[in-house]
């Protein structure tokens, strides 16, 4: 039968804890010559470390009170852990003021920002009078429109969202805003970028156009101070001026109509002040088509690409935004109508009104089909406007150059895109994807069930609707999304330097045989043409 | 994600957007307590929701005393009902790489090979079987690359035992704010391709217990990894850019971390481009 005790007779060790079987006991066999072999080993646990000025006999000491104090289960598998804790506690005390101040500051200046967003501004009673004469900008319940994305498993953090809903609050307050909406959140490398779709009351957009008067000036003067420059440059040899005339560049549409119908603000965090973007161009964006990148979460980043973007992430961030509103901004069929009937022909349309007799259809037929859903966003032409412009119509301005264009200029066919509030049933889908995919939010309660309307084409853009609610929103990366991978624009053939022609087009040099049957037949011609020159002579 | 702190887990995973609905949390919530009596699982770990085009599949994976063995995977339609998935093949991960397009959300469609590969098909037809690839195995192929890919853990959180065997560190009390920023301190949880090839001087900083997998700092694309520290300061949130969807959370200072992944399950091909 086996014994209890710390070794049994198969183990090495056994016998050595009985009096007498020590292997040491025949070298020391006197007891106080033991005590001194003990007090050996005690005084050499107690030599202190050179290097940290711990000693083993205290470290051990610590460790075992560590132990019996805390108790923790299978101690002996995480002794090695509990020791070296027990040495990092030694030198906390003294690296603790220094490191705490560091680690504080990034999470609680952030607290700080949060809590500034709580504040409520100014007296109540007065501005609630001023409000109600104005007109009182709507401010749109961020929390509703999140708790129906919720019962699709799509949106923010709760609190997330409330910060939100207090920074538009403030949004609304600082600028002079008819209307506001959250549009969404575009994720990017270092920061995400939180968008707000505001329209500004009608007034405050002429100062965007003053601004750009006083770049055209300022373009003129410069100018002129270049041809000054050139000028005296002439006098000295130039080389050949190039006759490339680039194409004409495409205007941008005026704010508050096509891309350019809404204004968005953008912060990165909410607390951030909110930075206004500018409007978007076509040529922007018709190159943002064309690449694929991610945002880095500083608006001022520059774009790195081929071809190369005219502007830097605030405007392809715009660019991007314009694309996927004009693509997947959807609401129920029938809740928008247009103004007026005849309108409805033109394509010229670009203004809606809500239909005051919208009837809500239920959200199972909602779900059925997609000739449910409609655009309510104008669609871009491959142009990069919403509405079509022909560049070639400006050159009436210069004379010399009129010619030259109708010549050299190719006819550019008038684009013609979908009409708006088309239904998203005739949005085309890629290969064997549909462009959208659409569900209910539950099956298990369909009475209380929200249609749920996800696009395949901008993966992140979302709808929902729920009787008369209905609410578009965006969260994701910001790009579109390709069966194919992105093969990136190839740049364009050499230029020739010069047409080739037979005058610049090298021949062989005539060997001497042909030279010399050349010659010959040359003074043959000659001895020809002067002997009849004699003949006529002679006749005279 | 645990699945024990599913709700705090997905608030702090929310900043991109996705999530779980109440009806599909509190499904999980009733679920997965009972696969793990089922299979006998020590850890359940909600994997996420591939997107497929008609309907989700929601994942779960069950580990074993030994954290670092193959993971038992399960998938479901509805959250409640969930299917066993057979273990990856080399084959089955050679020909889903190969495989383009969204997931289609129904577990039975097949794919047809002959125009993916038509090795593979033409090998199938010999063998007697139809060229086609069931999206079962798209699914299950799919999971384990993105597991193999970016599946990231804190440094410090596992540790090797002397047997080969790794559990839990009971001793991790999370990474301080200043480490968490760096991508050295997070590695990925499958067999480390990297570690041979460091220099003996790095050997020699290196815990064995600790540091036997691969860190992130040499993933390639470089770039690939965007980390963030989101909620004011107070969680670090890294989302991989080559399978967009994954999300990676850490609280600093705590011990709680996990990963989940909500996205179409497709490999972003564009990186260097986007970068």
């Amino acid at each position: 039968e086996r014994g209890h005790g710390p070794y049994q007779p198969h183990e090495p060790g056994y016998g050595l804890d009985q009096a007498g079987y020590s292997p040491y006991e025949d070298e020391i066999p006197d007891p106080e010559t033991r005590m001194l072999a003990i007090k050996n080993a005690k005084a050499y646990l107690l030599k202190t470390s050179t290097k940290s000025g711990l000693n083993l006999y205290d470290h051990f000491a610590n460790v075992l009170t560590k132990i019996l104090d805390e108790q923790p289960t299978n101690a002996v598998d995480i002794i090695e852990d509990i020791s070296k804790d027990v040495k990092c506690a030694q030198f906390r005390k003294k690296m603790d003021t220094l490191r705490d101040e560091h680690l504080i500051l990034p999470t609680f200046q952030a607290a700080v920002k949060y809590k500034a967003l709580f504040i409520k501004e100014g007296g109540g009673e007065e501005d609630d009078d001023l409000e109600e004469e104005m007109g009182q900008p709507s401010l749109p319940n961020v929390m509703e429109a999140a708790f129906y994305f919720e019962q699709a498993g799509i949106g923010l953090d709760k609190d997330e969202s409330y910060y939100i809903f207090l920074a538009l609050k403030n949004l609304i307050n600082v600028q002079p805003i008819q209307s506001c909406r959250f549009w969404g959140k575009i994720l990017g490398l270092e920061m995400n970028y939180i968008i707000a779709e505001v329209q500004l009351q009608e007034g405050e957009d002429d100062e965007e156009i003053e601004d750009e008067g006083e770049e055209i000036v300022g373009e003129g003067e410069k100018e002129d101070e270049a041809e000054e420059e050139d000028e005296q440059k002439e006098k000295e040899a130039e080389p050949p001026k190039s006759t490339y005339k680039p194409p004409p560049e495409i205007p941008k549409e005026a704010n508050g109509t096509g891309t350019n119908k809404y204004v968005y603000f953008v912060c990165n965090e909410p607390g951030n002040p909110w930075e206004k973007l500018p409007p978007v161009t076509p040529a922007q964006i018709v190159c943002a088509r064309k690449i694929k990148k991610f945002f880095t979460g500083r608006l001022d980043a520059p774009i790195v690409s081929f071809p190369p973007f005219p502007g830097n992430e605030a405007n392809y961030l715009r660019a991007q935004i314009a694309r996927i509103s004009a693509g997947t901004h959807v609401s129920p069929t029938g809740f928008y109508q247009f103004a007026n009937e005849d309108e409805e022909e033109e394509e010229g349309a670009d203004t809606y009104e809500e239909n005051t007799e919208f009837e809500p259809p239920p959200v199972a037929e909602m779900v059925e089909s997609l000739a449910m859903w409609a655009h309510h966003a104008k669609s871009i032409l491959n142009q990069g406007r919403c509405f079509w412009i022909n560049p070639f119509q400006k050159s009436e301005e210069d004379d010399e150059d009129e010619e030259e264009e109708e010549d050299e200029g190719e006819e550019q066919q008038e684009e013609r895109g979908p009409p708006l509030l088309t239904l998203i049933s005739e949005d085309e889908g890629m290969k064997d994807i549909p462009a959208w995919t659409v569900q209910t939010s539950t099956d298990l309660i369909p009475q209380y069930s929200v249609a749920i309307l996800r696009s395949n084409r901008w993966p992140g853009a979302y709808a929902f609707a729920s009787g008369r609610k209905f609410e578009n929103i965006y969260f994701g990366w910001g790009h579109k999304y390709s069966p194919e991978s992105h093969t990136p624009e190839l740049p364009p053939p050499a230029q020739e330097e010069f047409p080739s022609g037979p005058g610049i087009t090298e021949t062989v040099d005539p060997t001497v045989e042909e030279e010399m049957a050349f010659r010959a037949a040359q003074e043959e011609a000659l001895a020809e043409a002067e002997e009849g020159e004699d003949e006529e002579l002679e006749d005279d | 994600m645990e699945a024990q702190s599913l709700p705090a887990a997905l608030a702090l995973v929310a900043g991109g957007g996705a999530g779980l609905s109440p009806e599909r949390r509190a499904a999980l919530g009733a679920s997965l307590p009972l696969l793990q009596r089922d299979y006998r699982f020590e850890r359940v770990w909600f994997w996420g929701c591939i997107q497929g085009v008609r309907g989700a599949y929601y994942i779960a994976e069950g580990l074993g005393p030994d954290r670092a063995a193959p993971r038992s995977r399960l998938y479901s339609l509805n959250c409640l009902d969930w299917s066993l998935l057979t273990p990856a093949t080399k084959e089955m991960l050679a020909l889903a790489e190969q495989v383009k397009g969204r997931f289609q959300g129904d577990p039975s469609f097949e794919y047809s090979l002959s125009e993916i590969n038509a090795e593979a098909a033409a090998r199938l037809l010999e063998s007697g079987k139809e060229p086609v690839m069931k999206e079962e195995a798209r699914l299950v192929a799919t999971i384990e690359l993105i597991d193999r890919a970016v599946g990231i853990v804190p440094r410090g959180a596992f540790v090797k035992t002397a047997l080969g065997a790794v559990h839990e560190n009971r001793h991790f009390e999370g990474l301080s704010l200043a480490e968490a920023k760096k991508l050295s301190s997070y590695f990925h949880l499958t067999e480390p391709v990297n570690l041979k090839n460091k220099t003996l001087l790095e050997k020699a900083d290196l815990d064995p217990s600790i540091d036997f997998l691969d860190s992130l700092e040499h993933d390639i694309p470089q770039g690939s990894w965007s980390i963030q520290l989101e909620k004011g300061g107070t969680v670090v949130v890294l989302r991989s850019l080559l399978w967009l969807g994954l999300t990676f959370y850490h609280v600093p200072m705590t011990k709680q971390f996990g990963y989940v992944y909500f996205g179409t399950g497709e490999k972003n091909l564009d990186l260097p481009f986007m970068l």
